[in-house]
């Protein structure tokens, strides 16, 4: 499998996209700069944009990736390889390319304008772990999709919802619900629904690290009630991992059973 | 070597495989001969753990292959369309295999063979169909296994290709290997092949040498031979599909007139409801 993730990773590297995608960071976070040299307050607006884009970006990345590389898979296929290590090996090389250039294009600036040795470095490393979370979270959906159909038109469609019901859809939803059951006690059921949604989980363990009750919004009012900050972290960091083991086991599922 | 039993694989509705029992047990080349979408290209995938049969196992070498991948070392395979990673060299997809596959490999002497060596900096995309089919024998050719399948290898070949192709394979079998090859190139059977395994709709029609092949349809030449199998199955398969549209026609036109018979009964009814209802109203407004 460490030979499957090494060819996937060249083959990225050579990719341009790749290299947009890293820019397009070191822009972002450049510009956020240049507005306002207050690093809590870039890492806040770093994270509004983060939270949405990653997941699209991420997305996309993986179905496209996938479409494009099934020769290299049918390739593979006919090797001495276990089917699951061809397709654990070249998502993990998609998940690792994104976020090494999330890493590069988010992190140089940082340095350069001096993260470390300010009080803001965990609030920072928490912004690019949960950025590293959100690339692993969605490149696995992207490929559980990509595995799952065999038209590329089908596939991208699909695609584009998953992200788009995370990332919109879903909010609406539970702003509908809430106002709908506004009634009733609900502190538990917005708790147990942000669970299902990683970038809601995201926002919140952001947050609750930054500390800003402000933005926190109900969800993150009612983690911070009844878990405190410092659990209410665990639990979420906890929650993005079964997060990204759910669909890996998808892809797992999805391969063993798969015709080429 | 070999062993299939009962294999059974169908994409959606299209039943591809019904129960396909096959033995290769020693070495020679066996051809795998059947009109379009018979299932070939199937078997030879299901052979190879790329396609999951629905029922039905396959031993290689006295062990079942489902779910496993280790097997697949012994068996070098050419597939039907070269599709390789387009944005790959020749050289850095040898190396890639190489690398995936380490075990002694003979890449160098095929290379020569096949004068490949103008085109070893090339990308992939960029070759031409022939030259991609080369590249696709150098990968198949170049470990020395047991068992070696070649799905249509002749595709896009020059007559130079083509005679060196032949030799390569005679140069494997001479090895003791067992050989799977389909191709729809009789000539090219009928001078390569000892056995024929020919599938119709999904089931093995015959399976056999060559020569008893020839002597059961009693035609000179494989091409007539097949063209008379296809023929007679053509014959059964269109006497089935007239009586079954016959039939199917004889049941429509039963229910077409007992559609009639009931509609002409409701339209009768609903002129005989029109009626009362006319005359009750006629009542009506005669009683005011």
């Amino acid at each position: 499998m460490l030979k499957i993730l090494k060819y996937s990773i060249f083959d990225l590297m050579r990719s341009r996209w790749t290299y947009i995608y890293c820019g397009f960071y070191l822009l972002l976070t450049m510009s956020f700069f240049w507005l306002s040299t207050d690093l809590s307050k870039t890492i806040i607006s770093l994270m509004n944009v983060i939270l949405v884009l990653i997941p699209l970006i991420a997305t996309m990345f993986g179905v496209m990736y996938f479409y494009n590389s099934r020769e290299f898979a049918e390739l593979l296929l006919a090797q001495p390889i276990k089917r699951i290590h061809i397709f654990l090996g070249q998502y993990l090389g998609v998940a690792i390319s994104l976020s090494l250039s999330l890493l590069i294009g988010v992190g140089a600036p940082f340095i350069f304008y001096g993260v470390f040795g300010s009080g803001e470095i965990w609030n920072y490393m928490v912004l690019l772990m949960v950025g590293v979370f959100l690339s692993f979270i969605f490149s696995a959906i992207a490929f559980y999709i990509a595995l799952k159909n065999e038209n590329r038109i089908r596939g991208f469609g699909l695609a584009i919802l998953a992200w788009l019901f995370f990332a919109i859809i879903y909010d609406g939803l539970f702003l509908l619900a809430l106002a709908g059951f506004s009634d009733y006690p609900l502190e538990s059921f917005a708790m147990g629904a942000s669970f299902f949604n990683p970038i809601d989980l995201s926002r919140i363990l952001i947050l609750l690290k930054l500390d800003v009750s402000a933005l926190m919004g109900y969800t993150g009012a009612v983690f911070q009630k009844f878990l405190g900050s410092s659990i209410g972290i665990s639990v979420a960091i906890l929650s993005l991992f079964f997060w990204v083991l759910l669909p890996t086991f998808g892809i797992y599922r999805a391969s063993v059973r798969k015709d080429f | 070597m070999i062993k299939i039993t009962n294999l059974h694989k169908s994409f959606g509705k299209n039943k591809v495989l019904k129960g396909v029992d096959l033995l290769f047990d020693k070495p020679g080349i066996t051809a795998v001969l059947g009109p379009n979408g018979s299932g070939k290209t199937t078997l030879i995938k299901c052979l190879l753990g790329m396609v999951i049969p629905n029922d039905g196992e396959i031993y290689v070498d006295g062990k079942n292959v489902a779910r496993q991948w280790a097997y697949r070392d012994q068996i070098d395979y050419l597939p039907q369309i070269a599709r390789f990673p387009e944005n790959l060299t020749v050289k850095e997809l040898l190396k890639m295999i190489k690398d995936l596959r380490p075990r002694k490999a003979d890449d160098q002497r095929l290379i020569q063979l096949f004068e490949l060596e103008p085109f070893l900096d090339k990308k992939l995309g960029n070759l031409s169909g022939g030259t991609r089919q080369k590249v696709n024998i150098v990968a198949a050719f170049m470990y020395d296994s047991p068992i070696l399948v070649l799905d249509e290898p002749t595709v896009g070949l020059d007559p130079v290709a083509m005679i060196q192709l032949k030799e390569l394979i005679w140069e494997e079998k001479a090895k003791g290997k067992t050989i799977l090859l389909t191709t729809h190139i009789m000539g090219f059977v009928e001078e390569m092949a000892d056995d024929i395994v020919f599938l119709l709709e999904g089931k093995i029609h015959f399976n056999g040498s060559l020569k008893g092949l020839k002597k059961q349809y009693g035609q000179p030449t494989l091409e007539r031979t097949i063209a008379e199998i296809l023929k007679q199955s053509k014959v059964v398969i269109s006497e089935a599909v007239i009586s079954e549209a016959v039939n199917s026609k004889v049941v429509i036109s039963e229910a077409v007139i007992s559609k009639a018979v009931n509609s002409e009964a409701v339209i009768n009814e609903a002129v005989n409801s029109n009626q009362e209802k006319a005359l009750i109203t006629n009542n009506c407004s005669t009683n005011h």
